[in-house]
This record gives structure tokens, C-alpha cells and sequence, in this order.
């Protein structure tokens, strides 16, 4: 089947796992499905999402057939697996600036309604556009920087290629095929409803495989390593992969209305239905956002720094006990609700109780600079993670607060809520990615350094003037907008009406889109910076693996 | 004593399994604890009179403002503090969502409570407002919906919708499934007259031309029946909030 694919070799079986032939038959065997339950269904939003699915999977057909053409994947055993490492940095920026332009009409949206909806395009709404934001932010570009900086780091700290051959491409592009379903749909109007799980039944399936598949690559490779030790980041990724796997499961729990109709209706209804999907989105969170971030955390800035990590004990405590404790921090997003109050005040006790192991994380990171602070003032890409971990100890810290029940009276359904979550996205989330990055891009492509040191200075400071604008507006504005809603006349009446509080705040809607504006210009010259650095001439040198820093061994 | 559990952790980073198991464990602890006894505790929702499944109509007209991602500006959850109390009414109960799958609670206000909207405003109303927000709310930040009064309501799966919410559920009878296409129709009539809609969801269902033209059923009419029911089937008369069955 995969003669001509791999070079015939013993102990590395996995590579010869799965020929491009067998992966071209299931290829054409899931165009068949597709094409036959599109065209038995009489609903036209499963009929369009059903053309998405035939469309790639005869793409991803002929894409299959062109590598067979060619004479098969080769295996390379011997060598890394960097070609769909740099795919998958090339679709995070394709991915991070129509997320955050999608998040820049929305933000207009909300500041000129009467120029930025167009009566005729009613896709186009904030409605519709909303999710199309923060799954194309969080899921597309947040999640192909985690795919790609995990294959990245996990070979290196394990000294292994990627396991299972094709395997890692089905990954990729499966996942794009995942994104690119649920986005189009979003704006068809195929939505679930729940904030981050939006996407339908189908697209849900689809993603489950390709995050079986996933998980597979990285245990795999694991199990192939030739370090008697895993790696931190590699935990941090593990317990990202499984725990979304457990949580996208078990808040997905639902039925179709037919196997030809693309509605379903969740398992649970009302309070139980409002405490898994929180459970869900805040752990979305804290596996998503944070664990597999602070994976690239301690990958790329002792790389970068050329220091190891700072304490490897407080890596295994700040590991443990922040998955343990995150998962209990969701019904925080439920204080006053109809959940019974016992649960709202486990869930403040344990956002609070949150506060130290994410702190211990930004120690860990921060303090691995220990000796090398000067690069602060000559190392841009420093900078910008260094900062990123600033701006994750500031929004562990907000978080905490908001999530104290008295304060959340004031901050909940309010702009505060949206700007503590950007000051994590854009600070954190975003900062870490453009950080690695800087780093991993002229590394994959064998490059002396990045094009412009300059630009990065750019970036960087028009990035966090930004985000600085972005979440002080929100702050502004949800803080009034929460004292509007409680203001009492002297009489005892209700000082304000509700339009009343959304035209007090225009100014800050406006002052956010700048700062949306900017932060997006920044990843635009980052992407004109990265562009000219792939595009110089290559040093050819990098024969040796390079070494991460890997924890003492435990005596 | 500390020194070993050093050691003892170097074999979970030396045992890709161990450690994915003892992730595992780890991480389905705090949801086992905080979700598992909701579905048992009997005081987790309030015993209340008047909550009914959705008319076929009102469900359409549900699936239209998910489909839209009104729960992304509006929330359905009023908070017991005595300025949404006043503002919006009652404070939302858990039994008032027992039938949403899934809930609309939402979680930021770009626009107003919508929990008991219903009766609130005219039909004529919400046609106008929604066609055209900011004709009728000028400092409004609401999208244009005109489109929905174009559209007609496509309801050929309604029935097996209700099907479906019944293997989760939903108390729907059979005699609701065969009639639901009938009790659709009637709803948004109002001539029609509503018996069968009344025997088979009790007198608190609305039966009029919600978005005003009698001869179609649009998407606009479907909306509107399920913004005008909103928060409207409880009995409060009958709720006692300070009973110790209902303090949670």
C-alpha cells in the first residue's frame, strides 16, 4: 500500500503507518457521505454546510491524488516534520487578521449603527458576525497557533518526528475544514447558541475526529521520544488537548433534529443547561487560552532567553493545581442567576483560590529572565513575551476580583466583562503568539533572524497602546453602565433608562474601535515582517536538533 | 517526605499514560462535584404553576432569535437586585427556563432584559422596531431586521423539532406532535379562533397576526409570538418567593 511512501525501516513503523492511498479512499468515501446527505435533505442550511464538506473533500482528494503523483509522503524518518508547522504559522495570521477585522466591524458596528448595517445584507449583523469574532480569534487563530507551536515543540523536547506519517496534515487541514464550516455557517445563521460551542452537530462531529486524530499525533510522539523525560510544555499541552476533548463532549451533548437537519437540541435545559455550558466556556478558558499558552510560554521564552526555566517545583505545583482548580471556576459567570447559590459560591471560592497558581505561572515565566533582563531593552520579541505574561497576571488578578459576588453584581452582563477578557485575549492570548512566532518563523525557515527588528518595535508599541486603549474604554464604560443601571433619583425612582446607558456610551465604543484598529495594524506589519523574513535568503544551518531546556530529574 | 513526592512525580513525567490519566482525574473532579448534584436535588428547580412547553409557532419563532445571536446582546436572567427588579420585573426563576434547550440567559446587556418582554410592548411595536431599531429607540445599537417580515417562515420540520425536544424532555403529547403544523398555523390567525391551541396549552397562548399581513406567515410573526410569551407563564399569584422551598 505505502511502498513507495516511506522508506522501508523497521522501527519506525508509524511512519508507514498510513499510505496517502488509504487516506484518499476515505477521502472519497466522505465526499460520497456528503454528496448523498446533501442532496436528501430538504433544509438549506445542512444543504450548505453540506457543500462546504463535498467541496473539501474533493479538494483534499485531489490534493491527496497530487501526493501520490509525486511518488507518495516521503517518511524522513531522520528528520523533523516542519512543513505543516509552517502552514499552520502561515494560517494563524490569515486567521488572526480576518478574526480580529471581523472584531473591528463589530466594534463599529456598535459604535456608528446607523453607517456600519446594511438593511439588505442581514449577514452581515452583529448578530451573525459576533461568533464569526471570537471563534475565528479563539478557535482559528488561537487554536493553529496551538497545533502548530505544539508540533513545533513537542518533537524538539522529544527528539522525534511527528508521529503517523500523514497524519499531522489530515490534522491541519481537517481543522481548517472544522473553522471554515462553522464560520460560513455562523453567518448562514447555523448556530447552537451557547457562546464558544456555537457550531452545529455537524461541524462538531467533524471536529471530535480531528481532535482524536490530534491527540493521537501527540501521544505518539511522546511515546517515540528519546528523552527519558516529558517535557513541561508537553504537559500543559496534554492536559489542553484532553480536558477540551472532555469539555467539547460533554457540553455538545445533544440530538439532531434528523440526521438530514442541521438543528439539534441539547441534553440539558435551563439551569443545567446554563452551568455545563459556563463549566464549558470558562474552562474553554482555562484550557484553551491559558494551559496551552503557557505551553508555548515555557517553550519559547527560555529559548528565546537562553535561560531555563526559574524553579522547575513551582512548574509541577502551578501545573497541578491549576488544572485542578480551573475547572471548578465556571458558575462565576452565573452569580445572582438561577443557579442555586451553593454552586455560585463554589465557584467564586475557586476563582479566587485561581488567583496563585496563575500567578505562580507568570512567576515561573517572568523570573526565567533572571540574568538576562537587559534583553528587555534589545530583544523586542522578549519584550512582547514578557509583556504578554504582564498582561495574564493583570487579568488573573481582574478575573478573581470580578468574580467575588458583590463585584460582579456591578461588573456582570456590563463592557467591564469585555474588556477583561480582551485585556487576557489581546494581552496574553495574543502577545505569547506574536512572541513565538517572532521566534519559530525565521527558525522553520532557516533564516539568520527576522527581517526587521524595527518593525517588531512597531508592532509591539502600536499593539499595546492598543490594548491599552481597548480595555481602559471597556472599563469606562462598563463601570458607568453598571452604576447607570443601579442610579436612583432622590424621589426613588430609577434614574436612567436602558437607552440612556447605551448612548452614554458612545465615546467609549469609539475610543475601543481605535484600539481595535491598531491592535489589528500591528498584525499587519507583523505579517509584512514575517512575509520579508521567509522570503530572504536561507542560512542552511540548523543540521543538529536543538536542545530545549529540559527539567533536572527528580532525585 | 517531600523528597519522594518529588521522586514520585518524576514517574508521571516519565509515563506519558500515567500522567494523561492522572490529568484526566485531575481535571473531572471540581465539574463532577458542581454539575452531577443539580440534576438530583430537588429544590435546584422551583415547583411553580402555568410553565408549558412552547407552541410550534413560539419555537419557530426561538430558533429565529438563535439563528440571529440575539442571546449575544440580550440576556433572559433577571437578577434579584432591586434595580432589575424594577427595571424588568420578578426576578427570572430556574423554573422558567426548564424547557429552553438550551437556556438564554445570555451574559452581557448590549441591549436590554428580554426575560419578561412579553406584553410589554405592542405587536406593532416590534414590527416597527425590529424592521427599523432606531426609528422607534434612537440612541438604539440593535441591527436591522427588515428582512424577517420578507421571509417566510419555513416550518416543515416543526413537528419532528418537537419530537426531538421530547427525547430530551420536553413534555410534548402526542396529540401536540400531530397538531403542531394546525396549532402553527392557527396561531398567527386571528380568526382561527385558538380552541385546539388552548386545550392542548391552556389558555395563556397569544392568537393574533403578530407581524400584521393575515395572508402569509413570515419570520417576523414567528419572532414576535415568541417575544410576546417571554416570561409570561408563570403564575405569580400563586409563587411564594419566601416559602423555604423556594430560599436556594
Amino acid at each position: 500500500m505505502n511502498s513507495s511512501s516511506t522508506p522501508a525501516r523497521a522501527q519506525a513503523p508509524d511512519d508507514a503507518a498510513l499510505g496517502p492511498a488509504i487516506w484518499l479512499i476515505l477521502c472519497l468515501i466522505a465526499a460520497l457521505v456528503a454528496t448523498i446527505a446533501t442532496a436528501a435533505s430538504r433544509d438549506a442550511l445542512f444543504q450548505f454546510e453540506g457543500y462546504i464538506f463535498i467541496a473539501a473533500f474533493v479538494l483534499g482528494s485531489f490534493g491527496l491524488l497530487a501526493v501520490i503523483t509525486r511518488g507518495g509522503f516521503p517518511g524522513q524518518p531522520d528528520k523533523y516534520m516542519d512543513g505543516v508547522i509552517k502552514a499552520g504559522a502561515i494560517a494563524t495570521l490569515f486567521w488572526g487578521a480576518a478574526g480580529m477585522l471581523t472584531g473591528v466591524v463589530i466594534a463599529a458596528q456598535l459604535a456608528f449603527p446607523r453607517i456600519f448595517y446594511l438593511p439588505d445584507a442581514g449577514f452581515l449583523n452583529f448578530g451573525r458576525l459576533r461568533p464569526l469574532h471570537t471563534s475565528a480569534v479563539i478557535f482559528a487563530f488561537g487554536g493553529n497557533a496551538l497545533i502548530a507551536t505544539s508540533f513545533y515543540v513537542v518533537q524538539r523536547t522529544c527528539r522525534a518526528r511527528l508521529f503517523g506519517g500523514l497524519l499531522p496534515w489530515i490534522v491541519f487541514w481537517g481543522y481548517q475544514l472544522f473553522i471554515v464550516t462553522a464560520a460560513l455557517g455562523y453567518l448562514a445563521g447555523v448556530t447552537r447558541s451557547q457562546e464558544y460551542a456555537e457550531p452545529e452537530w455537524m461541524s462538531t462531529l467533524w471536529l471530535v475526529i480531528v481532535w482524536v486524530a490530534y491527540l493521537l499525533v501527540f501521544l505518539g510522539t511522546i511515546w517515540k521520544r528519546q528523552e527519558p523525560h516529558i517535557y513541561v510544555a508537553n504537559w500543559f499541552y496534554l492536559a489542553f488537548i484532553v480536558t477540551i476533548a472532555i469539555l467539547v463532549l460533554i457540553n455538545n451533548a445533544e440530538v439532531p433534529v434528523s440526521l438530514l437537519d442541521h438543528r439539534s437540541y441539547p441534553l440539558w435545559a435551563g439551569v443545567q443547561s446554563a452551568l455545563v455550558q459556563w463549566w464549558y466556556g470558562h474552562n474553554a478558558v482555562g484550557f484553551f487560552l491559558t494551559a496551552g499558552f503557557l505551553a508555548m510560554m515555557y517553550y519559547f521564552i527560555p529559548k528565546r532567553a537562553e535561560r531555563p526555566i526559574y524553579s522547575y517545583r513551582l512548574s509541577i505545583v502551578h501545573f497541578w493545581a491549576l488544572i485542578f482548580i480551573y475547572i471548578w471556576a465556571g458558575p462565576h459567570h452565573l452569580h445572582y442567576t438561577a443557579l442555586p447559590q451553593w454552586a455560585q459560591t463554589l465557584g467564586m471560592t475557586f476563582s479566587v483560590m485561581l488567583w496563585m497558581p496563575s500567578w505562580g505561572g507568570m512567576i515561573n515565566g517572568l523570573m526565567t529572565l533572571s540574568g538576562a533582563w537587559d534583553r528587555l531593552r534589545t530583544d523586542p520579541v522578549i519584550r512582547m513575551l514578557v509583556v504578554s505574561l504582564a498582561f495574564y497576571g493583570m487579568s488573573t488578578f481582574e478575573g478573581p476580583v470580578m468574580s467575588i459576588r458583590t463585584v460582579n453584581s456591578l461588573s456582570h452582563y456590563t463592557d467591564w466583562t469585555i474588556g477583561h477578557v480582551h485585556s487576557g485575549a489581546l494581552g496574553w492570548v495574543g502577545f505569547v503568539t506574536f512572541g513565538s512566532l517572532y521566534c519559530m518563523v525565521p527558525w522553520l525557515w532557516k533564516k539568520k533572524g527576522l527581517y526587521s527588528n524595527a518593525l517588531v518595535e512597531w508592532h509591539f508599541w502600536i499593539a499595546t497602546t492598543g490594548i491599552l486603549l481597548y480595555i481602559t474604554s471597556m472599563w469606562v464604560s462598563g463601570i458607568m453602565e453598571g452604576l447607570m443601571w443601579r442610579e436612583y433619583t432622590p424621589q426613588g425612582f430609577l434614574a436612567y433608562s436602558f437607552a440612556e446607558t447605551v448612548s452614554a456610551r458612545h465615546v467609549e465604543n469609539v475610543v475601543r474601535l481605535a484600539g481595535g484598529l491598531m491592535y489589528l495594524s500591528g498584525l499587519l506589519i507583523m505579517i509584512y515582517n514575517l512575509w520579508r523574513t521567509i522570503r530572504a535568503p536561507s542560512t542552511e544551518r540548523e543540521a543538529v536538533p536543538a536542545v530545549a531546556p529540559i527539567p533536572a530529574a527528580a532525585e | 517526605m517531600a523528597g519522594s513526592s518529588w521522586a514520585a512525580h518524576g514517574r508521571l513525567e516519565r509515563h506519558s499514560l500515567l500522567l494523561l490519566i492522572a490529568i484526566i482525574v485531575v481535571v473531572s473532579i471540581g465539574g463532577l462535584i458542581e454539575i452531577v448534584p443539580l440534576f438530583y436535588l430537588e429544590n435546584t428547580i422551583e415547583p411553580v404553576r402555568g410553565m408549558r412547553p412552547y407552541t410550534p409557532l413560539e419555537l419557530e419563532g426561538r430558533d429565529i432569535y438563535i439563528r440571529e445571536g440575539c442571546y449575544l446582546c440580550h440576556s433572559q436572567m433577571i437578577r434579584p437586585l432591586r434595580d432589575e427588579v424594577e427595571r424588568y420585573g420578578h426576578y427570572s426563576l430556574a423554573a422558567e427556563s426548564m424547557y429552553d434547550h438550551p437556556f438564554q440567559w445570555g451574559s452581557e446587556r448590549q441591549g436590554p432584559d428580554l426575560a419578561r418582554v412579553g406584553g410589554k410592548y405592542s405587536d406593532g411595536w416590534h414590527r416597527d422596531h425590529l424592521a427599523d431599531p432606531r426609528s422607534v429607540v434612537p440612541e438604539s445599537v440593535m441591527p436591522p431586521y427588515r428582512f424577517l417580515a420578507e421571509k417566510d417562515l419555513d416550518y416543515h420540520d416543526v413537528a419532528q423539532k418537537m419530537r426531538t425536544l421530547r427525547t430530551v424532555g420536553v413534555p410534548y403529547t402526542d396529540d401536540m406532535i400531530a397538531n403542531a403544523v394546525t396549532d402553527l398555523r392557527d396561531q398567527d390567525n386571528a380568526f382561527a379562533g385558538g380552541a385546539g391551541l388552548h386545550a392542548r396549552y391552556g389558555r395563556n397562548v397569544n392568537v393574533r397576526n403578530f407581524a400584521g399581513d393575515p395572508e402569509r406567515i413570515t419570520e417576523m410573526d414567528a419572532l414576535i409570538a415568541y417575544l410576546q410569551m417571554l416570561g409570561t407563564l408563570v403564575d405569580f399569584s400563586t409563587y411564594k418567593a419566601d416559602a423555604p422551598a423556594n430560599q436556594r
